[in-house]
């Protein structure tokens, strides 16, 4: 069964916790990962590739650089769940 | 322009403990670092040597999980030693383009690179850590040390086997003596109990095997030695110009004096017998210190533990100090630690400095019958040194031919 929209976001701070050490807390839908999060590229690819394996889904490399807010990365994950 | 060149702080993770004092109380109290391998890939793959000397405090004890996570262990290793040896030297002010780091890994990080493989053949490319590269690359730890103290006067590495590390701190006197650096980190480390080197090392017939006890396996010098025993951790030391470590009122444990490198250009492995190359670089490190050789009191030798190894590098010291030798407090201080490999130099130098600053040789463990074909006055509990100035030498020879010896001088 498909996971909900804060279900998402939940597991995905966790992911951005365990890989910059972030507090989960601070990984909201409107922070940016880049300019607000100060997470860099090799983190993001891990990230990426970390959120493929917790959430079942698949998101392709051009499709990454489109992931700009933690919102975005969310509604791609829930999305794809479909 | 040539410079006094001066210790100032001092930064170690061993086999005896997780920084300086520790390892060296542990040293002068005649433990051993060596212990079994509690791992389940040693009865996996086999192995036929199943200890090793481990850190005594895991870097994962010391680092935040995400600086762990971006660093080999060997890099893990390098930044703890380093960080405390910063702190020792009280944190420097000095602009960044006059500082430098030299530090040094015999293999690189060999976990990374091994565990990125089964990465690749168990879950395929994309699987693959972004990171793998910087943390595999050998210049890695120093690169990791240079982005925490901002040094921007060059960071290298130098890679000469079990040499390197004494070969990097050799390196930090052009560098200082240029007049374009005032202070540099060098040292080296390793990390590389991982079921290949082990197997490999095992394969050529280095690595003593004696599974039995552990704590006994390396014992240089002795009759019933058969082979080195790896160990992991790293050393890093701040070398600084005399002028600028006065200016700022630091504390200083020993005067830098000579460093020199030379290469036998006789065998991959084996020592040349003669001692030739490695006597070239005792007498030269000596010369640059412009010091005779009856003002050597103490040498922490390489003595690996190895049956050729240990009687080729008694060869070139007789053939450099003769009678004198006989006169010279003799330390082999890896029948404690184990053999760092990259980090040996590192932490050999630390102990050389320790010894001058504190008058005291360490001793050397598991001499029960001192083989008969090396006649050195071998320190076996510690020992006063003279008063008054007085020098002594670390020596490292690597794989490939290569030898590095620093010579340090006590300071007053």
């Amino acid at each position: 069964m498909a996971l909900s929209q804060s279900e998402v976001l939940a597991g995905l701070a966790e992911i951005v916790n365990e890989e910059t050490g972030i507090a989960t807390e601070a990984v909201q839908l409107d922070k940016s990962f880049t300019d607000d999060l100060d997470i860099d590229s090799i983190s993001m690819m891990t990230i990426v590739v970390n959120a493929e394996d917790k959430f079942g889904v698949k998101i392709p490399d051009e499709e990454v650089k489109n992931l700009i807010t933690v919102g975005d990365a969310v509604n791609f994950i829930t999305a794809a769940q479909g | 322009m040539s410079s006094k060149i001066v210790v100032t702080g001092v930064g170690a993770t061993t086999p005896l403990g997780g920084d300086v004092q520790s390892t060296w109380r542990a040293l002068l109290a005649g433990e051993s670092g060596i212990t079994t391998i509690d791992k389940e890939w040693v009865a996996q793959y086999e192995l036929p040597v199943t200890f090793a000397g481990q850190a005594k405090v895991p870097a994962s004890e010391v680092l935040t999980p995400q600086e762990a996570k971006r660093l080999d262990p060997s890099s893990q290793f390098a930044l703890i030693a380093a960080r405390e040896a910063w702190a020792d030297a009280g944190s420097p002010e000095v602009a960044p383009e006059r500082l430098a780091v030299e530090y040094a890994t015999g293999i690189g990080g060999v976990w990374t690179l091994l565990d990125a493989f089964e990465t690749l053949k168990e879950r395929g490319p994309r699987r693959v850590l972004p990171m793998t590269i910087p943390m595999l690359m050998p210049n890695g730890p120093a690169a990791a040390i240079g982005m925490d103290i901002a040094a921007r006067g060059g960071v290298r590495t130098a890679v000469s086997a079990c040499a390197s590390s004494t070969e990097a701190i050799a390196n930090a006197i052009t560098r200082l003596q240029s007049g374009e650096i005032d202070v540099v980190v060098a040292g080296g480390c390793e990390s590389g109990i991982h079921p290949l080197p082990l197997a490999a090392f095992a394969a050529m017939h280095a690595l003593s095997r004696n599974n039995d006890n552990p704590a006994a396996a390396s014992r240089p010098y002795d009759t019933a030695r058969d082979g080195f025993v790896m160990g992991e951790g790293a050393g890093a030391m701040v070398l600084e110009t005399e002028e600028h470590a006065l200016a700022r009122g630091a504390k200083i444990y020993a005067e830098l004096v000579g460093g020199s490198v030379t290469s036998d250009a006789h065998h991959i492995t084996a020592p040349d017998p003669e001692g030739t190359g490695a006597a070239r670089a005792v007498l030269a490190a000596l010369e640059q210190a412009g010091a005779k050789i009856e003002d050597v009191v103490h040498i922490n030798a390489h003595a690996t533990s190895t049956p050729v190894g240990d009687i080729a590098e008694y060869t070139a010291l007789r053939r450099v100090f003769g009678d004198h030798l006989d006169k010279i407090a003799v330390s082999a201080t890896k029948s404690s630690t184990g053999h760092l490999l990259g980090g040996a130099g590192a932490i050999e130098a630390i102990f050389t400095v320790l010894a001058l600053h504190e008058r005291t040789a360490p001793p050397t463990i598991n001499l029960d019958n001192q083989d008969p074909a090396i006649p050195l006055d071998v320190v076996v509990s510690p020992r006063k040194l003279p008063d008054g100035p007085i020098l002594a030498i670390s020596n490292s020879f690597g794989f490939g031919g290569h030898n590095a010896v620093v010579a340090f001088r006590s300071y007053n």
